[in-house]
């Protein structure tokens, strides 16, 4: 068999991809239900009470960002891009770790394939992979901040 | 290109352009009234809304199992035009809901070797990097438009599944050059047949160049993409339908990924609407799937592109500040 011959089975790549995927998306999964329940049952506080949500949901983000930043937190800055770790110990912020660990598994996923890429010579995608490694990372990063 | 493939794919692309460039609607729809959310019931107890939410995307599960679409089409028309939720929130949600999906199918399918990595990874670089630009623009234009284009896509989307053929095995005689250098080609194993099918695909470079404006508007709407993956995958480059699905499914992992970030990093996520939804599609899924087993196929499907037809006129009319209904 050729280095490049195809076969019916999935490339070492492919399932060393799927099997980071799979354990990723279980652990966010898991993780989404136990923080959600520490929110909605009330074991941890929240920073926007549950009893006022429903007053903020309806309003476009800019406007949302601000009352909660006017009536709860009271920083400087609205409360965007990463500053939701400084509030991981509320209740309704601690969801943000299983929606960051379901968003971000895909570029652990990328990384890992590229060694196995390079090796095999393959080289065109190993650098498409590295770019797309450098996309998600950009958007994941917080740079491309923009709003109405 | 030549004419047949110009008038097998004009429909797509008259959509997807004119979807993209009704400027006439922009000048006509009214900020205010695209922005007037539904009334919130101040009456109301806090848990009524997660709790309806849930129900609904149970629902919207199982639809969505039965008529062969994503959550993520369904969702954001649906949830932005009948609920009190704003467009921003609704996106940000739709794009995690059609994310969910495509992680929980996505180890699965390369294992078995139905979605093909090397198929997906050029498709997805394209894909996700216009699905940011697309959040990006989407976040910036006032809702009014944005809710305006998403009920014209929404409807563009219905003519493309009213119209649209399938074929399980395109015929694709000579791999183009570029698929051939980037040894984009696959065995799979048909297991109703019993027969291993050699694939390869054509056309790549029309066809990655239709994933950028694929891209843009799975961000900008938070829509997810299946719907129009498909047939470009099938269609025009010439993948076997079921490759195609399961690609287009694992694809939507890194195209909803890269723009999920920019709703999230925006501020555009609200645990009490993502969570519910994210239960009440996934569990929906479970139940739909039994269901399938025993359901007509194409009486679902009608109900489907019935229930899109609805949402996408409801927010195209929501858009342009038109009270409809």
């Amino acid at each position: 068999m050729t280095e490049h011959q195809i076969s019916a089975q999935a490339t070492d790549e492919q399932l060393l991809y799927a099997n980071i995927l799979g354990k990723g998306m279980l652990v966010g999964l898991v993780l989404l239900f136990i923080t959600f329940a520490l929110y909605v049952f009330g074991i941890m506080p929240a920073v926007i009470p549950l009893t006022e949500i429903s007053g903020l949901w309806n309003q476009p983000v800019h406007e949302y960002l601000e009352a909660i930043n006017h009536n709860y937190l009271h920083w400087d800055k609205l409360p965007t891009g990463w500053s939701w770790v400084k509030l991981i110990g509320k209740g309704d912020f601690l969801n943000f770790i299983p929606v960051a660990i379901l968003s971000g598994v895909t570029i652990l996923c990328y990384l890992a394939i590229v060694p196995g890429l390079f090796k095999r010579g393959d080289k065109a995608y190993a650098i498409m992979a590295l770019a797309e490694v450098f996309i998600l990372s950009l958007a994941a990063s917080g740079l491309l901040a923009v709003g109405h | 290109m030549s004419k047949s493939i110009v008038q097998k794919f004009g429909g797509i692309y008259a959509f997807l352009i004119c979807a993209l460039t009704l400027s006439p609607v922009w000048a006509l729809a009214s900020e205010a009234g695209a922005s007037a959310p539904v009334p919130v019931d101040s009456d109301m107890a806090w848990w009524m809304w997660p709790l309806i939410l849930l129900v609904v995307t149970f629902v919207m599960g199982i639809v969505a199992v039965l008529g062969g679409v994503g959550g993520g089409v369904l969702y954001v028309p649906i949830i932005s035009g009948f609920f009190p939720f704003h467009l921003d929130f609704v996106r940000g949600t739709g794009l995690l809901v059609a994310l969910s999906g495509a992680l929980a199918a996505g180890p699965g399918l390369l294992k078995m070797n139905m979605a093909s990595l090397r198929l997906a990874i050029p498709v997805a670089l394209i894909a996700s990097t216009m699905a940011i630009v697309g959040a990006m623009v989407g976040l910036a234009l006032p809702t009014n438009i944005v809710q305006t284009l998403l009920g014209a896509t929404i409807l563009g989307i219905v003519v493309i599944m009213f119209t649209a053929k399938k074929s399980e095995y395109p015929e694709v005689k000579e791999a183009d050059t570029l698929s051939s250098a980037l040894r984009i080609t696959g065995i799979y194993h048909e297991a109703s047949s019993g027969q291993d099918i050699n694939w390869k695909v054509h056309r790549t470079p029309l066809g990655l160049a239709t994933f950028i404006i694929i891209g843009f508007m799975a961000g900008m709407f938070g829509l997810g993409a299946g719907w129009a993956n498909v047939p470009v995958l099938n269609l025009m480059m010439g993948a076997p339908l079921k490759i195609s699905v399961a690609t287009s499914k694992f694809l939507l992992s890194i195209t909803d990924t890269s723009a999920a970030w920019i709703y999230m990093n925006k501020g555009c996520v609200i645990p009490m609407m993502v969570i519910p939804s994210l239960i009440g599609i996934m569990l929906g899924s479970f139940v739909g799937v039994r269901i399938l087993k025993v359901a007509k196929p194409t009486f679902i499907r009608w109900m489907v592109i019935t229930i899109l037809a609805f949402a996408g006129i409801k927010a195209l009319t929501k858009g342009l500040g038109i009270d409809l209904f």
